[in-house]
């Protein structure tokens, strides 16, 4: 079987043609991003959401003020707005850093009307890197921003599952006479995270819907290759032509979205009862009572 | 299919190496047949990849295709993510505020409604247009008719074909294949919208503009510019 003449297939052949274009292998990869982007950015937005937390909880108001006036600044701006800024300006900064440090002698301002003028040396990535060093780049500044926003929330649920831990396991820890340290990494970072699982799954569900904000960012993720591939397509254009095929696509897209939702539901669960092991809680003293489903 | 882009890749690197400055990227759209769209192996194909190929070659720089939404296509490039635009950008004064132009490549070509219905009504019924292009900027300013607005140009004919909008407002370039395969066809008058197409370079950057604009002329002078026109836009496209 050829596909260099599709004209003359038909069928189950034509489809299989179809379906193998570069095009449809672009779409395959970024089924790929999406998922790499889960994977880096999950734990990524929990550090930032723990480093968030634990500072706004803080006794030091130099602490406190800054993980509180991020917590209420990222989750106040709308992720569009958010998305469509801060990706420009997260890029200029470290140019701007770059710049000064790498061209002391450039004499020009940056900034010229609208332009952003940096030396060639301080372009990030540089213009004569290839183009998957663009393209890394663009998602690691995806990666990061995704990062900054959803580690905002998670910041929110941990401070609030950090304060759920019983007041009397606290007060125990200190009857023993540990300090506040060992009793925030003893008692209740061990103790939260069954509080703060529901929040969690909560932000990991709105994560995966939030994937296709990639396509705002310069990345070709799967909803832009939908759109793309699904839009009718005239033979001067293509060789296989088509009329508006985007609710396949679309269907497509709604069962991979739906089964990634399922395999999220189930470790979820499992991690739940993991979790639940042990605890002051009811789910904890179901499993103690060997009561809880198994 | 991997090897493949992977040894143009390395090509890519070992010749850019040679000419460190000359690498410029162009952002295209990807989205806009026949001036540019992505053909069956996603890459950038059509009149604009012919023509900035060949301008590219005439200027002696290497060039790397990049595509773009529409939306951000402009910020993306003062802010410098690459070095031109060229996307059947027309040019106006407005657009001409933030970034410089070339000469324009292809002459003011009309823009036209197409609509599933022959009596489609264009004063004041709802008019498809994609967002940010001098054809919305019409029916927003002409007032009567309301304009709906779609973020790449499939959309807006997606929506004229499901009858979501009485007709699509669009450079009759990209509405002649569209009409030519579909149930769509042409109504009203053409409207003469912009100054012709043009490429758009930083306002900083006059050097890499002024190249361009002479490597566009010397195609202008010796008549490729016109067979490239001829070729893609079609016969009835005006030339230089």
């Amino acid at each position: 079987m050829t596909c260099s003449d599709p004209d003359t297939l038909s069928g189950l052949s034509w489809l299989l043609c179809y379906l193998t274009t570069g095009k449809h292998l672009s779409l395959y990869w970024s089924v790929g991003t999406v998922l790499l982007l889960l994977a880096i950015t999950a734990p990524v937005s929990l550090a930032f959401g723990f480093g968030g937390a634990v500072a706004a909880r803080s006794r030091l108001p130099i602490l406190s003020w800054p993980g509180k006036a991020y917590i209420a600044i990222v989750r106040g701006v709308p992720d569009i707005a958010f998305f469509l800024f801060f990706v420009i300006a997260l890029d200029q900064a470290f140019e701007y850093v770059r710049h000064k440090v790498i061209c002391p002698d450039w004499d020009q301002p940056i900034r010229q009307g609208s332009d952003f003028v940096v030396c060639q040396a301080a372009k990030l990535p540089l213009s004569t890197a290839p183009q998957w060093v663009h393209e890394v780049y663009g998602f690691a500044i995806a990666v990061l921003t995704f990062a900054i926003v959803f580690g905002a929330f998670a910041a929110n649920v941990l401070f609030g599952a950090m304060r759920a831990v019983p007041r009397a396991q606290v007060e125990t820890a200190e009857a023993y006479g540990m300090t506040p340290g060992q009793t925030f990494r003893r008692v209740v970072v061990p103790q939260m995270w069954i509080y703060a699982l529901p929040g969690l799954s909560n932000l990991w569900m709105i994560l995966v819907k939030a994937t296709p904000l990639l396509f705002l960012l310069g990345i070709e993720d799967i909803v832009f290759w939908a759109r793309e591939l699904g839009g009718p397509k005239t033979p001067r254009f293509t060789d296989y032509p088509h009329g508006d095929w985007r609710m396949w696509y679309f269907l497509a897209l709604l069962v991979f979205y739906l089964g990634l939702t399922r395999v999220s539901e189930l470790a979820l669960g499992r991690l739940t009862r993991r979790l639940s092991r042990g605890q002051a809680t009811m789910g904890g003293e179901a499993q103690r009572k060997g009561t809880a489903p198994a | 299919m991997k090897i493949m882009l992977s040894s143009a890749a390395l090509l890519a690197m070992t010749a850019s190496g040679a000419l460190a400055q000359d690498v410029v990227r162009l952002g295209t759209e990807g989205a806009y047949p026949p001036y540019n769209y992505l053909d069956d192996s996603g890459e950038v194909a059509g009149f604009e990849r012919e023509l900035g190929d060949e301008l590219c070659e005439r200027a002696e720089l290497n060039c790397e295709w990049v595509t773009n939404d529409w939306d951000s296509i402009i910020p993306n490039l003062v802010s410098g993510n690459y070095d031109a635009i060229i996307a059947g950008m027309s040019i106006t004064d407005e657009r001409a505020e933030v970034v410089a132009f070339t000469q324009a490549y292809t002459p003011p070509s009309p823009s036209a409604y197409a609509a599933m219905s022959e009596d489609a009504d264009l004063e004041s019924g709802v008019i498809a247009a994609q967002t940010g292009t001098i054809q919305a900027a019409h029916v927003a300013e002409g007032g009567t008719a309301t304009l709906l607005e779609f973020p790449n140009p499939d959309e807006a004919v997606a929506a004229a074909m499901s009858g979501e909008a009485d007709a699509v407002l669009a450079d009759k370039d990209f509405l002649i294949p569209v009409v030519d395969e579909t149930e769509m066809s042409f109504v009203g008058e053409d409207i003469p919208l912009g100054g012709g197409i043009g490429m758009a370079f930083r306002q900083s950057n006059t050097e890499l503009r002024d190249t361009f604009d002479t490597a566009i002329q010397s195609m202008k002078d010796d008549g490729t510019l016109n067979e490239l026109i001829t070729e893609y836009l079609g016969e009835d496209s005006p030339t230089w």
